[in-house]
């Protein structure tokens, strides 16, 4: 079966404008304008197989947008090829955009002044999709993201929240096989990203379609993205599972404990490293190969009444891995 | 992807969003009544001795035409798409299998019928007090030329907004372009009035057949074969800014490609 997405050496360079702040500065630029380039995107090749839910990670800066830019049709590689649901995205064939949706969670195609039951329309024409698929997607799509009334209030009436959810329904009306969403849950409260969150999962179980998602909010990614693709400056920090790159990037778990009374730190540090103690709850670092003797030992010498292990957070995992050299092995890398 | 048989939605929610805001577009349309200014001054001119072929009555009938023909065929495109390349969010736009200048089309389109709403007592006044043309042929041809202005207006304003792609904004070109249009066109004074060689050039650039062509042809200073050669001349500015406005816009897209949005 053909990939889903395919992506092979793609370098992306902008020409920037650079001038310092200052009158003179803005005098000089008319007559002489300096440029620099910036290498957004250098030498990164993946493939997505149909299906896949993959999480694209990196720091503010690391390329993710202008890729997903890129495999949308909006920009164009310096080099490299790309290739979308068999589709050059550059191209922009009609069949490829019918093919895709670009979720933005800071830029909204809903009609401002109008409800989004106006988009959805304006949707349904722009992609000729047939009344009776249009009346069947838009049911389903109201019930598993709770849309119910809201479509017919004004979209700048809606709370943030409200409008992500009717902005992915009106980005998927016309079934698209292939799912972009660059920070879908930005600025959502917890039980609103968790909404968001579950319709992801759901949309793809029940039409295989492809998701590549870029998050801030790494339980986003942790939830819903078994694979990561993982870039910094532009390039390819490692592509894999994520719990191999936990296990590679920080070899230790977190043990939490809650404590009937305060507990004595002296004590805790003779286990692990404490790296959080508020009141009665503590949490200690230890590595992956001491974990059963450290529990074994709490069990036995503490009074804790709660103790779970856990992971280390995805965010700690992130900040570890680009502390470190680009040139370093991050393992795993696909 | 047909965009003809996605048009009527396109209408019908442009519409809507034209509705919606209303209040903006009555104050739009309050900010072109400058002909209604040069009608109070040339009439008055006219009640002293007729200037050329103009006495006070052929100023009431071409200035109220002039307010009429400006609201129906203008076209704020430039504005719109000088702001979506600046912020990007034509990104929207791209990503859609139709070309964005139908959308835009449609979306121009239909404020139309609101502010030909608006302009009835216009339209009325004129017809109770000036000497509108009686021929039906002659106003077939000015329905014909209004289809025509408004095509010239809109992809003239395309490409200007596509400037917005190469250059940091496109709205002051647009500036130099309206200070052409007033004084070329026929809107503050008409063409008929300017002297000789003025005249000459005036009536060869596009400019009036935007709006001084079809006054002239509503208010019969035309007889039917000259409208009709300017017709065939308007269709052919329309056709010229339809290419070019594509070309550009391609061009843009091209380099918004290159650069980002």
């Amino acid at each position: 079966m053909e990939a889903a997405v395919a992506v092979r050496a793609l370098t992306k360079v902008y020409r920037v404008h650079e001038r310092p702040a200052g009158l003179a500065a803005a005098l000089r630029s008319v007559f002489r304008r300096t440029y620099k380039e910036v290498r957004a995107v250098e030498d990164l090749s993946f493939t997505i197989e149909p299906g896949e839910r993959v999480g694209f990670l990196g720091p503010n800066g690391a390329g993710k947008t202008t890729t997903l830019k890129i495999l949308s049709g909006l920009l164009h590689p310096t080099s490299g090829e790309v290739k979308v649901s068999g589709h050059v995205p550059r191209q922009r064939e009609a069949s490829f955009l019918r093919a895709i949706t670009l979720v933005m969670g800071q830029k909204q195609q809903l009609l401002w002044d109008l409800p989004p039951a106006e988009t959805f329309d304006l949707n349904r024409a722009i992609y000729s999709v047939p009344d009776r698929t249009f009346a069947e997607t838009l049911r389903e799509l109201e019930t598993l993201l709770d849309i119910g009334a809201l479509a017919k209030k004004p979209t700048r009436q809606l709370s943030l929240g409200e409008r992500m959810k009717c902005e992915l329904a009106a980005a998927l009306l016309h079934r698209p096989g292939i799912l972009f969403l660059d920070e879908p849950t930005i600025g959502l409260d917890v039980s609103m990203q968790l909404v968001v969150r579950d319709f992801i999962r759901k949309y793809n179980e029940k039409h295989g379609a492809t998701i590549l998602l870029t998050s801030h909010y790494m339980d986003d990614v942790a939830s819903l993205c078994p694979r990561v693709i993982v870039i910094d400056r532009g390039k390819l920090r490692y592509d894999g599972d994520l719990a191999t790159l936990v296990k590679t990037i920080r070899p230790d778990k977190r043990i939490v404990l809650v404590f009937p009374a305060p507990p004595d730190r002296a004590a805790l540090e003779r286990v692990g490293t404490v790296v959080e103690l508020e009141g009665t709850r503590a949490v200690l670092r230890v590595p992956q190969s001491e974990v059963r003797e450290a529990v074994g030992h709490l069990v036995a010498s503490a009074d804790a009444s709660d103790l779970t292990i856990e992971d280390p957070p995805l965010e700690e995992v992130m900040r570890d891995l680009f502390a470190r050299p680009a040139e370093e092995p991050s393992e795993a890398t696909k | 992807m047909n965009p003809l048989k996605a048009y009527p939605t396109l209408l019908r929610v442009g519409f809507s969003a034209a509705l919606a805001y209303r209040a903006e577009l009555v104050i739009w349309m309050l900010t072109t009544t400058m002909p209604l200014v040069s009608l109070s001054i040339w009439t008055a001119v006219a009640r002293e001795a007729p200037v050329g072929r103009y006495g006070p009555g052929e100023f009431v009938g071409y200035f109220l035409a002039a307010l009429v023909v400006r609201q129906v065929t203008g076209s704020w495109l430039v504005w719109e798409m000088n702001q979506e390349i600046r912020q990007g969010t034509l990104s929207q736009r791209l990503l859609k299998p139709i070309h964005p200048l139908w959308i835009y089309s449609a979306e121009n389109l239909a404020a139309l019928p609101l502010r030909a709403a608006l302009c009835l007592p216009v339209v009325v006044v004129a017809v109770i007090y000036a000497d509108l043309t009686r021929s039906g042929l002659l106003l077939a041809i000015f329905f014909a030329s209004l289809v025509g202005a408004w095509l010239i207006n809109f992809f003239t304003m395309a490409i200007i907004g596509s400037l917005a792609f190469f250059l940091e904004s496109s709205t002051s070109v647009f500036q130099l372009w309206l200070i052409t249009f007033m004084l070329l066109s026929g809107y503050v004074v008409p063409l008929e009035l300017f002297p000789g060689w003025v005249r000459g050039v005036a009536e060869a650039l596009p400019f009036r057949y935007t709006l001084g062509y079809p006054v002239e042809v509503v208010i019969g200073l035309m007889d039917t074969k000259t409208a009709l050669r300017g017709l065939a001349v308007q269709y052919a500015y329309a056709a010229a800014a339809a290419t070019t406005a594509i070309l550009v816009f391609r061009a843009g897209v091209r380099r918004f490609g290159a650069f980002g949005g």
